[in-house]
């Protein structure tokens, strides 16, 4: 009796240990195991069709030469960076040797003018992308809430935003550029001039996603809401402070996320035309360049740019899941 | 006589030192695509301090535009609302309003949701410890001690529900408002919560107009019940008395005569005198997408 208790025991805890196992079987089959049978699956199509391409500049690079092109990037990098601290070391050495001379001697210090490496252009399109984006969210929330807030605001305002929305950044870049040619004059620049272009390019490009889901994310607030507000009697600033702009956090970030991605889309081509030092640039010149390598060159940067844009969309639904009360969106 | 009509009820109009609230002469037209929909048509009520009043009647009534008129949330065609003499013409904390689907923020904290209001009303009358004992108060009032730090996603239907009670009391409104507080509970947290409400009531001895369906609610816990006709045009049919004994207990009236009787009259009037002919659904829809229109503008 007992004894087929057990058995009974033994035999559903080993059932049980099955579905268990199958259970996460599963799921590592859905998380892992399909997207990587993909990526070999597209890595394999690319490398037997890459082979039947010639182009002027050879054939078309495969897996393995984007890969090779990788590793010689990041060397190019290490060996950028030792140039310039033997020339800073050159140039210490220089200054200390003429104030031993004579006392009186003011020191300059140059900075190093070599090429930008592929890493320095990572990063400096990562902050071109970011200035354009916060300098498009300064203007964009707040227009969006007033827009939100008035039906007369926004009547007067969408339809410009629905003209520009579908601009492309090639479009607006010759006018920003004399514009910010014209306008942004100084000795002593704090930030190139190309850099203003691309980041003001992004901005104007950027913005409207940001508009449009700001407006409609205050507009269809919740009405008990208002009426507490309104039974409150909060002053204006108040009211958005408290009300509307919590309630519409899941709309704003929302617009945010897509303004986000067409950033980063805009950069790389009005970075290509501005000339400023990123991956725009570094597409650009590799085209120029010619050599049997920048196909492969370039491959590898479309592959960066494709990671940098999908990893920036994971820090964005990051910090709306941190500073978002709802968290179904 | 124990029902009165509104030409009786303009009597006590005559004495005004007994009207607290005085609801005068209201019609109440929305503008819509064919022309002016008359939600109300001369709703004349005067209320005292201190008494629990229960508006009831169909849906589509007009109950709710009477209570948003006293808000100050709607603005009436003609006529108007006085408050100790004072024109309402707008909305504020001393007519606090409880919802009907609570309308707490979602990303506060019960007490935040009552800090909010708080901090509004009392903002140069209290040092920050004396508001911080206010919410808590409020809060203790209504049994919610000890959720004050839950957000009203996880906290249930009543719970939500006493929370925004206690935020309407901590603005120490001179009329509570509620717009079927009750509606969208079941019956079980309903009753417990109707006995909640009789208990702050007894204590606080607050003016309250409430809205509600439920007719037991509205004998349970009014002094004077107004029935209201059906719309277009509604306006105030008949009122009935409530000289029930208090503190009242569900359990005793259950068998008590006057109760009955008090609770027949009223399903006489709604089911017989204003039985709802017409569609409706149809007439609901006008009057709240009219009232929509009006708070938007």
């Amino acid at each position: 009796m007992s004894l087929s208790a057990v058995k009974i025991n033994s035999s559903t805890i080993t059932e049980r240990l099955i579905k268990v196992a199958k259970n996460t079987l599963n799921k590592v089959t859905d998380m892992m195991l399909l997207p990587i049978v993909g990526i070999t699956i597209f890595l394999f199509v690319w490398s037997i069709t890459a082979q039947s391409i010639h182009t002027s500049l050879g054939e078309f690079p495969g897996p393995n030469a984007v890969v090779k092109q990788f590793s010689s990037l990041y060397d190019e990098h290490v060996i950028e960076r030792e140039k310039a601290e033997a020339f800073y070391n050159r140039q210490e050495k220089r200054n200390a040797a003429k104030l031993a001379k004579n006392p009186d001697y003011v020191t300059k210090i140059r900075a190093y003018t070599g090429k930008e490496t592929f890493l320095e252009q990572i990063i400096t399109s990562l902050m071109t992308v970011t200035a354009g984006f916060i300098f498009a969210v300064i203007i964009a929330v707040p227009l969006g809430i007033w827009m939100g807030l008035s039906k007369r605001i926004n009547s007067a305002f969408n339809p410009i935003v629905q003209i520009f929305k579908p601009v492309s950044p090639l479009a607006w870049l010759p006018l920003v550029t004399m514009v910010v040619s014209a306008l942004y004059v100084s000795d002593d620049p704090m930030v190139s001039k190309s850099f203003i272009t691309s980041m003001i390019t992004v901005s104007l490009c950027s913005l409207w996603p940001m508009v449009i889901n700001t407006s409609i994310g205050v507009s269809t607030i919740n009405n008990d809401l208002l009426n507490v507000s309104k039974v409150l009697r909060l002053p204006t600033l108040r009211h958005i402070q408290k009300i509307v702009l919590p309630a519409s956090i899941p709309m704003i970030f929302t617009g945010m996320r897509l303004s986000f991605g067409v950033a980063w889309m805009v950069l790389i081509a009005a970075e290509m035309l501005a000339q400023n030092p990123g991956l725009g640039k570094f597409v650009w010149d590799e085209f120029q360049n010619g050599s049997s390598s920048s196909l492969a060159r370039i491959m590898a940067a479309v592959i960066v740019i494709g990671f940098i844009g999908f990893l920036l969309d994971r820090v964005m639904l990051q910090i709306q899941q941190k500073v978002s009360w709802d968290k179904s969106s | 006589m124990n029902t009165s009509n509104t030409a009786s009820t303009a009597k006590v109009a005559e004495s005004p030192e007994q009207t607290f609230l005085n609801i005068s002469q209201v019609d109440m037209v929305f503008p819509t695509a064919t022309g002016g929909f008359t939600a109300l048509k001369e709703v004349d009520l005067q209320i005292k301090k201190g008494e629990f009043i229960s508006l009831i009647g169909h849906s589509g009534c007009g109950k709710s535009t009477v209570l948003n008129i006293v808000a100050g949330l709607h603005i009436a065609t003609t006529g108007g609302v006085l408050l100790k003499n004072k024109e309402v013409n707008e909305p504020g904390p001393e007519r606090a309003v409880v919802f009907q689907n609570h309308s707490l923020l979602p990303w506060l904290t019960s007490y935040q949701n009552v800090e909010l209001a708080v901090k509004q009303v009392f903002n140069k009358t209290m040092s920050k410890a004396e508001m911080k004992d206010w919410i808590e108060y409020n809060l203790k009032l209504v049994h919610m001690d000890h959720a004050m730090d839950k957000r009203p996603d996880e906290i249930s239907g009543g719970m939500k529900q006493r929370v925004g009670i206690a935020r309407a009391l901590a603005m120490q409104p001179e009329v509570l408002l509620m717009d079927e507080p009750f509606g969208a509970l079941d019956a079980l947290t309903r009753a417990h919560m109707q006995d909640s409400l009789m208990e702050i009531q007894h204590e606080l001895n607050n003016t309250v107009i409430m809205i509600t369906h439920d007719v037991d609610e509205a004998v349970l816990l009014s002094d004077r019940i107004v029935m209201m006709t059906n719309g277009p045009e509604a306006t105030i049919g008949e009122i009935l008395d409530v000289n029930l004994e208090r503190p009242r207990s569900r359990l005793a009236l259950a068998k008590n005569v006057e109760y009955n009787r008090l609770r027949s009259e009223v399903l006489t009037f709604l089911y017989e005198k204003q039985r709802k002919v017409e569609n409706i659904s149809e007439n609901k829809l006008v009057t709240k997408r009219a009232a929509k229109q009006q708070i938007n503008s």
